[in-house]
């Protein structure tokens, strides 16, 4: 080592806490991924590399249908919440405060402020009613749950964007006689464009990620891919839970990296 | 009043009645199903049981919530306290506050060491605990299962290494369930703690240097008084998750070691008395509170007026 000048800001063993820190972190993490290669019919041995549980996990039928439900379900509430969390936006940024806009930032936010567990009860109480009044028991319930607790992240990163933009490039549309619609196509959604990105990228994680909320809205048959890992989690477990975990982390890993770059670039 | 005056108030009206109508669509969606279905678990809560769970609509008790705190005696019909469930009310308290001593143990020296490094390597460290804090709390679960189970990684290791002599029993434990939330939660403390030890200003520190503070004395005078705000900041934001947590007891801490959220969901499921189970749920629902209403009066006095 170099002789190094007296470094006010280091402390004692904080180097060393921060390391274990991130091993911490991220070793049963790693664990959990190397496993899913794990060619034995069990997680207490190593039987040696094998992609055989990849395989398994591709063609079960159970796990493909779950796939697609929970893909189905959070592109529609990523899309949903994107859009009210957009207008919600617009409303709740750039004026003057005026009387309940306080109102709409608590209500907004307010599915941040509820453990989930609560919610998720709250709400199998009202859609079981609703299910026996309409006979209806299909997707939707779903959708519009995770639509619901999908608005606060979705609209973080847009109220941001738009707190960050002034008025004077849609001043100056209106003058040149745009009307408030082609003011929104072409001036300001543009410039909304890489928040809109952003926060549906963050709703789309969330939805996905969801599974205390889906456990209690969803009927008989209607598993996404986390409820039917939970499910599983009961029963003595093969490395091909490994393998669908491994799968869905670096989904959302993928989504975090490209958001990350996203806003790097903006900056 | 002009007519000109006139006209900018109607404008102004007419701007405040769109903006009602552009976020009406969010305040819907959450009110349907985020706000709403509250105030029905709050009615729920005071009508009598269904004998196939749901309620017998129309018909009101109390018993649902005397019975979050009191159990009625099957003999003589006298009321006594529910031990079991105050138990698990309590223990969910105590493990939800040694998450959160945990999370800053580990927390506080990790925000710090990041932020004292050069700018263009903090962001790389931020990122790094982002990764996780975005990685799905059943996956990272289920990894710490793998990782203290009986013959899991941690096991593994002691045994090898000769530590111990035969596995120690850490799942279905309340160890489980400590460990499995700080791990999840850590992020939560690490992300806030950074953003304010970043804005420190190291001048202070310099001068508690130069009046011959010990290393320790700057940490404990200096530093830690000023990013107070970061700590509660933390703190609340594992405290009230792990109150509220389902999915990792669910999963390590087994059959045994319930925390409130599997309580409710007994109440709903195999339990059938949904008052009980609602009642219990606006319980959480006023601990939460209490607890932000703690955090809010501290952030204020906290920081020493120092921003």
């Amino acid at each position: 080592m170099f002789s190094r000048r007296y470094d006010l800001r280091s402390q004692p063993g904080f180097g060393f806490i921060t390391l274990f820190t991130f091993f911490a972190l991220y070793l049963p993490i790693a664990a959990l991924v190397i496993y899913s290669f794990n060619d034995a019919e069990s997680l207490s041995q190593w039987g040696g590399f094998s992609s055989r549980w990849f395989v398994a996990a591709w063609n079960n039928t159970a796990v493909q249908d779950a796939a697609i439900r929970s893909l189905v379900i959070a592109l529609w509430a990523a899309l949903l919440a994107t859009t009210a969390a957009m207008m919600a936006a617009l409303a709740t940024t750039r004026t003057q405060p005026y009387r309940g806009l306080t109102f709409k930032y608590a209500l907004i936010n307010q599915p941040l402020m509820v453990p989930e567990i609560v919610t998720a009860v709250a709400l199998l109480i009202v859609f079981s009613r609703i299910k026996v009044w309409t006979g209806y028991s299909g997707l939707g319930y779903l959708i519009v749950a995770h639509t619901a607790f999908c608005i606060p992240f979705a609209y973080l990163p847009i109220r941001a964007r738009l707190e960050s933009m002034d008025l004077t490039l849609e001043r100056a549309a209106a003058d040149l006689y745009a009307t408030p619609w082609m003011t929104f196509r072409h001036v300001t959604l543009p410039m909304l464009r890489p928040a809109i990105i952003a926060g549906f990228m963050l709703a789309f994680v969330i939805s996905l990620d969801d599974v205390v909320i889906t456990e209690f809205v969803k009927s008989g048959g209607q598993d996404t891919l986390p409820t039917y890992m939970l499910g599983q989690l009961r029963r003595e477990t093969t490395p091909e839970i490994n393998a669908i975990a491994t799968v869905f982390l670096a989904l959302s890993t993928a989504l975090v990296v490209v958001f990350f770059f996203i806003n790097k670039r903006k900056q | 009043m002009s007519g000109a005056q006139e006209a900018a108030l109607a404008a102004q009206k007419q701007d405040i009645r769109s903006r009602w109508l552009l976020s009406a669509p969010a305040l819907l969606i959450i009110f349907v199903a985020a706000i709403g279905p509250l105030f029905v678990m709050l009615f729920y809560s005071f009508m009598v049981k269904g004998d196939y769970g749901d309620v017998k609509f129309g018909e009101f008790s109390l018993e649902g919530w005397t019975s979050v705190f009191f159990e009625r005696d099957i003999f003589d019909d006298t009321l006594g306290l529910a031990d079991a469930h105050l138990s698990i009310i309590w223990r969910s308290i105590q493990l939800s506050f040694f998450t959160t001593i945990l999370t800053v143990i580990l927390g506080f020296p990790t925000a710090y060491f990041i932020a004292t490094r050069p700018p263009h390597t903090r962001e790389i460290w931020v990122f790094l605990v982002t990764i996780p804090f975005w990685t799905n709390l059943l996956i990272r679960t289920f990894a710490m299962q793998q990782v203290i189970r009986n013959e899991g990684l941690l096991n593994t290791a002691l045994l090898w290494l000769g530590v111990i002599k035969s596995p120690l029993q850490i799942i279905y434990t309340d160890t489980a369930n400590l460990l499995g939330m700080t791990y999840v939660y850590l992020p939560l403390m690490v992300l806030p703690l950074y953003a304010s030890i970043e804005k420190l200003d190291f001048r202070l520190v310099e001068a508690g240097y130069d009046l011959y503070a010990t290393r320790f004395q700057v940490l404990r005078r200096i530093v830690i008084p000023l990013v107070k705000p970061g700590i509660i900041a933390g703190s609340i934001l594992v405290f009230i998750p792990s109150l509220g947590a389902y999915v990792i007891p669910r999963v390590l801490g087994g059959g045994k070691n319930m925390m409130l959220g599997n309580l409710i969901e007994m109440q709903f499921g195999s339990g059938r008395n949904w008052p009980l189970g609602a009642a219990m749920s606006i319980t959480l629902m006023i601990l939460v509170t209490a607890a932000l209403i703690i955090y809010v009066r501290n952030a204020s006095r906290g920081g020493n007026g120092h921003v």
